[in-house]
């Protein structure tokens, strides 16, 4: 038995070389700290110094704009459904040229918990968390951001992607077999038996 | 008359020079030691209050006399208000007795830089080292909180079980320069101070003294990990303040007796022996944040092992060996 056996080593190594061990493992200790004295200090001094952050890290949400510059939430409420907070409301309304987009569109920033569930459901990449964290108020109303507040002019991490250029949906932009990778709509009467 | 009230007006005048150095020391000690203990841990310290952090001291006595002065509803209130005195006031009488420097001369009068000169000083320091338990454990217990009286408890155990070691190891001082006396045992220290001749009491009343001092190997009284903050969990505002400078005066109080005791006090060349005396407490203050800097807390066993199977039987062999070679 391993353990025995060291249990049975300990009272027979003598005194003099457990004392020598010990103080030497207190100066190797005071050894250390004094080295950390002379090294320089790896504190981030936060306002005034501000670490970037890594794209993907979690805070602020926004909505996202296609590379045509229009709205990507197509408001499927998909968001809002994966949302375990329940922070995420919209209306959706279709647009004259075919397209869906909300209507209007609230996130309740005082309730949300960064989570990144809403992306991860979005099927436009419309919904999208910045590492924007410094997003505090004084006014707890003032944390219920509307669409307006939301929106902004780019595409975020997933820049040349366009919802309608894809899905075969047809809009006044392109019709049934016009989208990319679409193929023209079969003739249903061609392929009877 | 005329020179009662002049030698009156001398000590006030000490008292007050003494008190204020040692306030204000205290102060800034608190500031080295979160300043040097920063560094030590890689990280900054305060530096917000002021250039490097200086004016954190005063930021930190306004919010302490700001505070509210809390009594719990359950505590004896008359010994839990006056237990914070009781650890200030000792540590800070035991400054009465160590001498400052050699007797200076000011308008043909001969004044000796030290409050009171009485022969049985190394009694004194500790019999008030002794009254400072009562502080400790006086204030654990008024809490009436589970946490304060385990701290209580742990501080009157130890505080009490490292007496021992810390009396026994200057027996062989009070030996070598036959008196109870501070200023005669910084006299005996004309030649070589008693370090170079009495290591092993100089290591045995440096560890005891710091146990005395419930600083961090030993700081078990009030080991913020099991015990919230032990026996002044209960305590707030200037009150808490009162525990806390008691703690860097003690700091203080003991560099002043490493160094008269076997540092050879304000003797050194060159400087004038106020001078010499301030830059020992000032190392021996150093070296204990560094010790706190660096060395986990003991454990309640290995503490009590440590007092009573390794420091006392040394002590007391230091005093036989000692006695023995002074007989020859």
């Amino acid at each position: 038995m391993p353990s025995e056996k060291q249990n049975k080593a300990r009272p027979a190594e003598n005194p003099g070389s457990v004392i020598a061990a010990s103080l030497k493992a207190l100066g190797s200790g005071f050894a250390t700290t004094a080295k950390h004295l002379l090294r320089k200090p790896i504190t981030e001094q936060y306002p005034e110094e501000k670490r970037r952050l890594p794209e993907r890290s979690r805070a602020r949400i926004v909505l996202t704009r296609d590379p045509d510059g229009q709205e990507r939430c197509v408001a499927c409420y998909l968001c809002s459904a994966a949302c375990p907070v329940s922070c995420i409301s919209m209306q959706s309304v279709e647009r004259q040229d075919g397209r869906r987009q909300a209507a209007w569109f609230r996130i309740n920033f005082s309730r949300c918990i960064y989570c990144g569930l809403c992306e991860e459901a979005c099927p436009t990449s419309a919904i999208q968390l910045t590492p924007d964290f410094e997003n505090c108020r004084q006014d707890v109303l003032a944390m219920v951001f509307e669409k307006n507040d939301l929106l902004v002019n780019h595409g975020g991490k997933d820049d040349s992607y366009c919802f309608y250029r894809h899905a075969g949906i047809v809009t006044d932009g392109a019709g049934k077999g016009e989208h990319r990778n679409e193929h023209a709509p079969v003739d249903v009467k061609s392929n009877l038996p | 008359m005329l020179a009662w009230i002049a030698g009156l007006i001398l000590l006030l005048v000490k008292l007050a020079v003494i008190l204020l150095v040692v306030l204000l020391v205290a102060a800034y000690l608190v500031w080295a030691e979160r300043k040097l203990l920063g560094r030590l841990q890689v990280r900054l310290g305060p530096n917000r209050a002021g250039k490097f952090g200086l004016l954190q001291p005063i930021a930190d006595m306004i919010k302490l006399l700001a505070k509210e002065d809390l009594v719990p509803e359950a505590a004896d209130r008359i010994i839990f208000l006056l237990a914070p005195a009781v650890v200030t006031t000792t540590a800070l009488l035991m400054f009465a007795v160590v001498p400052f420097g050699p007797d200076i001369m000011l308008f043909g009068r001969q004044i000796p830089l030290i409050i009171s000169d009485i022969n049985v000083a190394l009694l004194l320091v500790f019999a008030f080292s002794s009254l400072g338990v009562y502080g400790v454990a006086l204030g654990g217990w008024a809490s009436n909180s589970k946490f304060a009286l385990m701290g209580g408890i742990r501080g009157a155990a130890q505080m009490i079980s490292y007496e021992l070691p810390l009396g026994l190891s200057l027996v062989p001082v009070v030996m070598l320069a036959r008196s109870f006396s501070l200023v005669d045992i910084v006299n005996a220290q004309t030649g070589y101070p008693f370090i170079l001749i009495q290591p092993l009491a100089f290591a045995i009343f440096v560890i005891s003294a710091m146990a005395e001092s419930k600083r961090i190997p030993f700081d078990l009284p009030e080991a913020e990990n099991e015990l919230g903050a032990g026996f002044h969990t209960e305590y707030s505002g200037m009150r808490f303040g009162l525990f806390f400078l008691g703690e860097y005066v003690h700091m203080q109080v003991l560099g002043a007796l490493i160094a008269v005791f076997f540092l050879g006090g304000w003797r050194g060349p060159w400087l004038p022996g106020p001078v010499w005396l301030f830059i020992k407490i000032i190392v021996v203050a150093l070296i204990m944040i560094w010790i706190r800097g660096t060395l986990p807390r003991l454990r309640y066993d290995q503490l009590m092992a440590i007092c009573w199977k390794v420091l006392v039987p040394a002590a007391l062999l230091n005093i036989i060996i000692t006695g023995f070679i002074i007989l020859i």
